[in-house]
């Protein structure tokens, strides 16, 4: 377990090199960095000034290791766009993105697990493709359309919730049912797979034979072996969730990381988008590490393959 | 075991309905909420000159004199009375004695000599500079009293007195927090005026809240503030802004999409208004972008022709809407409209295309930052003649440093003139030879120099007309059409959209 541990650490911490590279190339997308960080009104001798107070006339190598440095030190950079320290705004809006996402992780495995389970017990009836028919509508819906009709049902007619902002957690409803929703036909399906699996196994038998209830023999003993790989899935798709909560965070106005995403794109503003680039993608990295990590200790095959 | 699940439900959507969030908009907070889908990070009119920010500058602070647009007529505002022109270059101004800055310092002629002194210095900064750039100086005649020194004669000077000079408290911008480069951050300053309202809260890309000032001074044009609060906010999706007004979230949108604002009629109060806002499109005329096709008249040409301006400004912008020929509006002083004309013809677009030297067509990049569906009507009708526009939309702020680093073939834009209304606020801050003049021609130049000093309005008039001829004449500018913007407001909101598109909020109050 040790030694496959320290594999996957390894692999880890190549992506987020490789992550940091790539997202400190994007400083350069945008031409000459300290002419956009002078701003529209400065001359010449302002843009030499920058160039140098910032380093941007070093080599980019020792450019890289310097903002490397600075970024596991929590130094981002400055927005002159914000006026503001970059870690600051990224710190002060990601908790805002955890909670969207969290409750749409949560909204997702609500829905998808019980569904999963039912639609196990009743193969092919008219249960299972009920579930069926829900994950693939899941799928299929764009989620900026799923969002506008909730906010045209449980907003405007029916006036259930609250549409914009992060005022209550009440704001935070609509939001996730529009972001869940995406992520329960795979959460579904592999439930149902795993139960449909553990269901036919020969101990699932004898702990009916033994006289034992249904309801303990499907959720003792069926449910937690089935469940497994779905541990492993949800904590990736909490990763997909912040990176991908960009559209959904415009539509509900809500204030955080992948609204300035968004945002930063429309501003040209370099330093916060890196900033966020890095963020997600570190987060994304730490999640499937922990996943990696959760399924071999669940399953100790995967440690030796 | 069916019952208890059934009367958990009940229980959660009764729970739901009674606990929905309260509006926080509306008649029963005093809180009239507005949005737009614009993000503003600086709030000051001399260092952000988006449409919002002439809105709050209006809001917050206030300048030496009011454009009443019942009237047309000039009052004092923070004057005591007009101006009093002292020679072709000076004007001299009694201010009142009753005006208080938000922090409780009073008025006077130190603010004044302060400000004129601090906006007309070009090292200074201010975005539009053909806004202030027409004074040199100011000088203190006594306590209450100031003498300003123009750069040249401007007879514009009471325009730009009534709607883009706002006056600071002396030593305003000396508190600007400093950046890491060393330069004072100037956008930084925490807003101090002596308008109706005053700012309370900054979230930068999210709102600016402002509050009623409770000692705006008695007798001016703009009268008392009636609503307690205002807030601005940021809410990028229009339908997000349309469901935020039909329940109560907003009480105030506006440039709503033609075929929303129809269906709204029925639920809140719309109205279709005109502006001072003008669309146009500005080619590349010297290929300094890199794209060379608009160094070439006839392509310029073969543009003009394909775009069915007519139909755009009828079908997408409102009934209010006209296309226009020249490169103003044409309710400004000196804006004519005898000027060359390029028609709606898509065949000859095509001929002009093959003339000169593309028969297969071209492609290049289109940038644009306002109301999408425009440029995508203007993309469409230039597909059919085999011109394949690239659109690149973003924010403002974003486009206007790629346009003046020279970095776009082709910007569909918008100009509101900062409701200035003379020609000299439009087509002299594009074709002066300043950073927005692409072209840079001479004899534009020198036309718009005289237009812009001469103290007759008939030579104003006669070399205006010589500037715009040959600016539509070469194909400069495509002036496409005036914007006219869909208000939708709340049925609680006595509110009047005026043809200047600076919303009076503080005239604003409730049913």
């Amino acid at each position: 377990m040790f030694v496959y541990a320290l594999k996957r650490l390894g692999v880890a911490v190549l992506v987020a090199i490789t992550v940091s590279m790539v997202t400190f190339s994007l400083l350069y997308l945008s031409g000459d960095p300290a002419m956009a960080l002078a701003g529209e009104s400065a001359t010449q001798q302002d843009i030499e000034n920058i160039r140098r107070v910032y380093g941007f006339d070093r080599p980019i190598i020792l450019q890289y290791l310097s903002w490397a440095w600075g970024a596991l030190h929590g130094h981002l950079g400055y927005s002159n766009y914000l006026r503001t320290d970059v870690a600051a705004v990224v710190f002060e809006r990601l908790p805002t993105t955890m909670t969207l996402g969290a409750a749409a992780i949560s909204f997702a495995l609500i829905l998808s697990i019980p569904l999963g389970v039912l639609a196990a017990m009743r193969p092919n009836t008219v249960v299972d493709r009920f579930a069926l028919t829900l994950a693939v509508v899941g799928q299929a819906l764009p989620s900026f359309w799923f969002a506008l009709i909730l906010i045209f049902w449980l907003g405007i007619e029916w006036r259930l919730l609250p549409i914009t902002g992060t005022e209550s957690w009440k704001n935070f409803i609509m939001p996730a049912i529009a972001l869940g929703y995406y992520v329960t036909p795979g959460v579904m399906r592999l439930t149902r797979a795993g139960m449909l699996e553990v269901l036919s196994s020969d101990y699932i038998r004898t702990a009916r034979a033994k006289g034992l209830r249904s309801g303990t023999v499907l959720f003792k003993h069926a449910l937690r072996n089935a469940i497994i790989p779905v541990v492993a899935l949800t904590a990736v798709q909490f990763g997909f969730m912040l990176g991908g909560s960009i559209v959904i965070e415009t539509i509900f106005a809500i204030n955080g990381l992948g609204y300035l995403a968004w945002e930063s794109i429309q501003r040209a503003d370099m330093p916060v988008m890196q900033a966020i680039v890095l963020v997600l993608a570190c987060i994304y990295i730490v999640l499937t590490f922990l996943a990696d990590m959760l399924n071999a200790f669940l399953d100790p095959r995967i440690r030796v393959a | 075991m069916k019952r208890s699940i059934k009367k958990t439900l009940s229980f959660a959507a009764v729970w739901l309905m009674v606990w929905a969030a309260p509006a926080t908009a509306g008649k029963s907070n005093d809180t009239l909420v507005w949005a737009t889908d614009r993000d503003e990070a600086v709030v000051d009119p001399y260092f952000n000159n988006t449409r919002e920010l002439v809105v709050i500058g209006n809001t917050v602070w206030d300048g030496l004199l009011f454009l009443d647009l019942k009237s047309g007529k000039y009052l004092p505002l923070l004057a005591k009375s007009l101006p009093k022109w002292i020679d072709n270059t000076t004007l001299e101004v009694e201010l009142r004695e009753d005006v208080t800055f938000h922090d409780g310092s009073k008025l006077d002629a130190d603010d004044v000599v302060y400000t004129v002194n601090f906006v007309a210095n070009k090292d200074n900064g201010v975005l539009t500079q053909a806004n202030v750039n027409w004074m040199k100086s100011a000088e203190k005649l006594g306590p209450y009293k100031v003498r300003i020194h123009l750069k040249k004669p401007f007879p514009a000077a009471f325009a730009y007195l009534s709607n883009v000079v706002f006056i600071m408290p002396d030593g305003h911008y000396d508190k600007a927090p400093t950046k890491p480069d060393g330069k004072k951050d100037i956008g930084a300053v925490k807003q101090v005026g002596t308008g109706p309202y005053m700012v309370t809260e900054v979230i930068p890309g999210e709102r600016i809240v402002m509050k009623k000032n409770p000692n705006y001074f008695k007798g001016g044009p703009k009268g008392q503030p009636q609503i307690g609060n205002l807030v601005f906010r940021t809410i990028k999706e229009m339908n997000t802004q349309v469901a935020e007004l039909l329940t109560g979230g907003l009480d105030w949108i506006w440039d709503v999409p033609k075929d929303q604002a129809e269906k709204l009629q029925s639920r809140v109060q719309v109205t279709n208004a005109k502006t001072m806002r003008v669309s146009y499109i500005q080619f590349d005329v010297n290929g300094k972008s890199g794209t060379e096709y608009f160094k070439n008249k006839k392509v310029r040409e073969a543009f003009a022709h394909a775009v069915n301006r007519e139909a755009i400004a009828k079908n997408l912008v409102g009934p209010a809407s006209v296309v226009i020929n020249s490169a103003c509006h044409p309710d400004q002083f000196g804006c004519t409209q005898d000027v060359p004309k390029w028609k709606y013809d898509p065949e000859k677009a095509k001929k002009l295309l093959k003339e000169a030297g593309y028969p297969n067509g071209i492609e290049f990049d289109l940038y644009a930052y306002r109301q999408r569906e425009y440029t995508e009507a203007v993309i469409g009708d230039l597909a059919k003649v085999g011109m394949k526009a690239n659109l690149k939309f973003m924010q403002y702020r974003a486009l206007r440093s790629l346009v003046w680093e020279n970095k776009t073939p082709v910007n569909h834009m918008t100009w509101g003139s900062n409701s200035v209304p003379d020609a000299s606020a439009c087509t002299s801050h594009f074709f002066s030879g300043g950073r927005d003049d692409f072209a840079k021609d001479p004899e534009v130049i020198k036309a718009l120099e005289t237009a812009d000093t001469s103290t007759d309005p008939k030579v104003r008039k006669r070399e205006y007309k010589k500037a715009l001829r040959k600016i539509s004449g070469e194909l400069y500018w495509l002036p496409m059409f005036t914007y006219a913007k869909y208000y939708a407001y709340s049925n609680q909101l006595d509110f009047t959209p005026t043809s200047d598109e600076i919303p009076r909020f503080y005239t604003a109050k409730w049913k």
